[in-house]
């Protein structure tokens, strides 16, 4: 078996709402110092070991699980192998 | 005449839609459980508002591989007519029927209230009976209604005249879209989304019956 560890965030271009509250949130405990926030998601897969798992995961990708209009994504494959 | 009301999981305007047009259009209208790909000889399809499949993963997301959008998609190939109402706004640009997205609110609250919108193109079936550059007030009710595109297409939608309504005013704008779009089609203008929700203004008893001017045009635009 193989985990994917998928990451995805709002392209850097747009603003991300989410990350501006809990900048301004971090702000108010005091850490005034931060620059910028962003908020994204992770998404685990365990899925068996192919041979075609990168693109597979690319697949997934492009069509589902990111928009590629709004967001990057970017993924590792952990195989059960290498974690050993 | 016949209005084809699509229900995901989590719809909840459907009712809404199927009202204005039985109750105030007169017309045929029929639910359409989003596992059918048959869309029982609709001669406008709307996808409604609502929260379909939860939010989940993104809004629409989920939706735009239901077995019905792959009907939806063949209909608007022919060059049916396709509404998009909210979430259905964010179902048909994830199904790319419309180029962009709908991100999340720039103040993050969700926005429920009227606001008013310019008719931007009057020539096109959504919009025929309002006149350009009209005032209407109708109201929105969303989280995730913030459009957005890259320049070239914003360019595109520019040139082609395909932004239909734009929030009358940047106070009007409820969500920091871009260039203050409320509601685009595609190229072909036989799709058309927005984010305000003309079934829930035509009755004054509801506080505007301004949906009628987009709703009534519908119904010219499809013969």
């Amino acid at each position: 078996m193989a985990t994917v560890k998928i990451s995805i965030m709002l392209k850097p271009a747009l603003l991300d709402a989410q990350g501006r509250v809990v900048q301004n949130a971090l702000k108010s405990l005091g850490y005034e110092e931060i620059e910028s926030v962003r908020v994204g998601k992770n998404i685990e897969i365990q899925v068996p070991d192919a041979a075609n798992l990168d693109a597979q995961v690319k697949e997934m990708c492009g069509k589902l699980l990111a928009n590629p209009v709004i967001e990057d994504y970017k993924y590792e494959i952990v195989s059960a192998e290498s974690a050993k | 005449m016949k209005f084809g009301i699509v229900q995901f999981p989590g719809s909840n305007c459907d009712q809404d839609a199927y009202y204005a047009a039985k109750d105030v259009l007169g017309v045929e209208a029929e639910y359409l459980w989003h596992q059918t790909t048959d869309l029982r000889g609709s001669d406008i399809v709307i996808v409604p508002g609502g929260f379909s499949f939860g939010d989940y993963l993104r809004c629409g997301a989920i939706a735009n591989f239901s077995p019905i959008m792959q009907a939806v998609k063949d209909f608007a190939s022919r060059g049916g007519l396709v509404v998009g109402i909210c979430n259905g706004f964010q179902v048909l640009c994830e199904a790319h029927l419309l180029p962009g997205a709908l991100v999340r609110n720039d103040g993050q609250h969700f926005v429920c209230r009227h606001v008013n919108l310019t008719v931007e193109n009057a020539h096109t079936p959504f919009t025929r009976g309002c006149t350009e550059g009209q005032k209407i007030s109708i109201p929105v009710a969303h989280g995730e209604g913030r459009y957005v595109c890259d320049e070239a297409v914003l360019e595109q939608l520019k040139a082609t005249r395909q932004i239909v309504f734009k929030y009358a005013t940047d106070e009007d704008n409820p969500n920091g879209s871009v260039d203050n779009i409320a509601g685009i089609a595609n190229a072909t203008f036989n799709v058309f989304g927005l984010m305000p929700h003309p079934e829930r203004a035509c009755d004054l008893s509801l506080g505007s019956s301004d949906g009628l001017f987009l709703l009534k045009s519908l119904l010219q635009g499809a013969k």
